[in-house]
């Protein structure tokens, strides 16, 4: 027997109440729970970068090319679970070819080729193009050679080019914030515009993916750069580290209010949904939901954040809540993306009656894929950062002094 | 006297088999001047006919080659026994499901009956609009198909359904359902599930027909779809439809 079908009969004894035959099978597993977490993550981490270009935020100039680095590594690999959780992953490509315009999944070809092509390889060649000439000019071999090509073999590092360079990136940053908005926007909408599925069904759902996307995407880099920083021996820029535990409380503090507004609203209408929707919430999903995405991922780190503005510790006691609150953070939104994807199948569309979802261990569905899918755009980024290094000591130094 | 019936068995064998022969050259010669433009396909279900025997279920999976596992129906019979205490339990009646056959004590029922489940075909079908290579189309004579050989396997339409209709199957690795039984529909066959019914609490037919058992059927009945307020517009009719039903 077919392993899937075999499990299904596992899932069969779970069952509560009743639910439509087809319904046992979750479909949308734990892939599904990947694939809008990295997305989310790439969006945040470029609206990050696009503080300093757009908004001249100086503070996060040393954070800038790490955060468009991080946000390629992840939009590589972001495609990844989707397509590994296709019944036909050959085919993939007719979503390209033949994409149907009324689907919002059929948008993302375009989305993700848009986003990749046209705002992040562009903005990150124009912020390099000057370095790797630079770079290549004093190289040998191999890295000259991939230098050389990254660079698409321009050699021109005169004032008037950079200026250009500078003018291009601006350009390309506006574009790039709604596009960023629209990336993960979509991703929202994809789950926002099942009309057949409650728990997805919300014109907010687009809005608090945006949210909690910058949230988790500036709460990766800040632990990208808390980590990077003293390996590389170097001094954690605190002006910089307060500046974007700033932006982050602030973003939680929306994506909360958000979350909180959607929860109401739907208590308040109590349409004919509520009663299995408050059962998944109160069986299914109390660890999930309750404890780790509101309590842990949510309420704990804005507390923390919210003494760290009110009381004076030190720095190091700074770094180490900051260190404790993105990792939380983190945690929170991948159980916040958990609770939409695998939360929206539990419950029958009948109303009636919830299922069970068990995540295989093995198998291209399972928890050690889940693993790989999630340290994969790691690996990406440190080979990203090894071809392109992120550090640009002239500003870290200088911003420190001026703030010293 | 031997041979003489040798002879009359002899005959009658010959008779049955060209006309069974007949029979099964006709179900698979292609439909020769069929015309979808020229019908629209629709289907009505008396509630209060079915006796929950199950029979459209297994003759549905015999006839499109749905996996026999109780997970994947194109068609499904759910049981709702309304007890006195106003609670109500629901079940699929499957006989590979135990719990299926549990019974209730009479005493404790206010009501009981039988609702066949299928494929509503809706006029605006959620599962067409996000498709998203297109491998989920409305025919002219408005029957929902899946293209298996564009079906890329995403499962999206199975999240858009709001009945449950859709499932994936494990041996194609694509989307599945009800096809009305396009198969024989096109060559003026009823669907399978509508054919073996002993009580006839489906009926099949063309909507725009005036004189059909379909017509009559929505001439004569209150007819209720499921889920009006999703506006998909089933072309599934129920008549004696309880509000318990979802």
């Amino acid at each position: 027997m077919n392993p899937v079908t075999q499990g299904l009969y596992e899932s069969l004894k779970q069952v509560t109440g009743y639910i439509y035959p087809n319904e046992i099978e979750v479909h949308w597993g734990i892939l599904v729970v990947v694939y809008p977490y990295l997305t989310g993550l790439v969006a945040g981490a470029f609206i990050l970068a696009s503080l300093v270009k757009v908004f001249n935020v100086k503070e996060l100039q040393p954070v800038y090319r790490l955060s468009l680095l991080t946000a390629l590594a992840f939009i590589i690999i972001a495609p990844l679970p989707l397509l590994l959780h296709l019944g036909h992953p050959e085919r993939s490509y007719e979503i390209f070819l033949t994409p149907n315009f009324t689907s919002a999944m059929a948008m993302f070809g375009f989305v993700y080729a848009w986003y990749l092509m046209v705002v992040l390889l562009l903005e990150i060649w124009f912020t390099y193009r000057r370095d790797i000439i630079i770079w290549s000019q004093g190289e040998k071999s191999v890295m000259r050679w991939i230098h050389k090509t990254i660079s698409l073999f321009s050699t021109d590092t005169s004032e008037k080019s950079v200026e250009f360079d500078k003018k291009a990136v601006k350009a390309i940053t506006i574009i790039g914030i709604p596009s960023a908005f629209l990336l993960h926007g979509y991703v929202g909408f994809i789950f926002g515009s099942i009309k057949a599925n409650p728990w997805w069904s919300s014109v907010l759902m687009p809005i608090v993916f945006l949210f909690s996307a910058i949230v988790s995407g500036i709460a990766l880099v800040i632990l990208l750069y808390m980590i990077l920083t003293p390996l590389r021996g170097e001094k954690i820029v605190s002006a910089c580290l307060d500046k974007m535990a700033s932006y982050l409380f602030y973003a939680v503090i929306v994506d909360f209010s958000l979350e909180l507004l959607d929860f109401i609203h739907r208590l308040y209408e109590s349409e004919e949904s509520i009663k299995i929707l408050s059962e998944l919430v109160l069986n299914k999903l109390f660890i999930s939901l309750g404890i780790i995405q509101v309590m842990l991922g949510m309420l704990l780190p804005l507390g923390i954040m919210i003494c760290i503005k009110l009381f004076r510790f030190n720095e190091e006691l700074r770094k180490l809540l900051y260190f404790v609150s993105v990792i939380l953070i983190q945690l929170g939104i991948f159980a916040t993306r958990w609770n939409v994807v695998i939360g929206g199948q539990m419950f029958s569309k009948s109303f009636r009656g919830l299922t069970a979802y068990k995540m295989e261990l093995t198998g291209f569905e399972g928890f050690f894929m889940t693993l790989v899918l999630l340290i994969l755009p790691f690996i990406v980024l440190s080979v990203l950062i090894k071809i392109l290094p992120p550090w640009d000591r002239s500003v870290e130094q200088s911003l420190g002094e001026k703030i010293a | 006297m031997k041979r003489r019936k040798f002879i009359e068995k002899s005959l009658t064998l010959l008779a049955q088999a060209s006309v069974l022969g007949g029979i099964f050259r006709n179900a698979n010669a292609e439909p020769k001047d069929y015309d979808a433009s020229k019908h629209y396909y629709g289907m009505g279900i008396q509630i209060n006919k079915c006796i929950g025997c199950g029979k459209c279920v297994e003759a549905c999976k015999e006839e499109n080659n749905v996996p026999k596992e109780p997970f994947f129906f194109r068609t499904w019979v759910e049981r709702y026994v309304i007890k006195k205490d106003n609670s109500v339990v629901v079940q699929n009646i499957d006989s590979r499901i135990e719990r299926s056959l549990e019974v209730f004590a009479e005493k404790d029922t206010l009501r009981s009956f039988f609702v066949p489940k299928l494929c509503n075909q809706c006029e605006n079908p959620p599962c067409v609009q996000v498709c998203p290579v297109g491998a989920t189309f409305k025919t002219a004579d408005g029957v929902i198909l899946v293209d298996a050989n564009r079906c890329i396997g995403c499962r999206y339409c199975i999240q858009a359904c709001p009945y449950g209709a859709r499932y994936l199957n494990p041996e194609t690795g694509t989307a599945d359902k009800c096809t009305f039984c396009y198969h024989r529909i096109t060559k003026g066959l009823l669907p399978a599930c509508v054919e073996v019914c002993p009580t006839q609490a489906r009926i099949f037919g063309d909507v725009k027909s005036n004189a059909s058992p379909l017509a009559r059927f929505r001439r004569m009945n209150k007819l209720h779809v499921l889920k009006p307020s999703l506006n998909t517009e089933p072309k599934v009719a129920y008549a004696d439809l309880d509000g318990e039903v979802r």
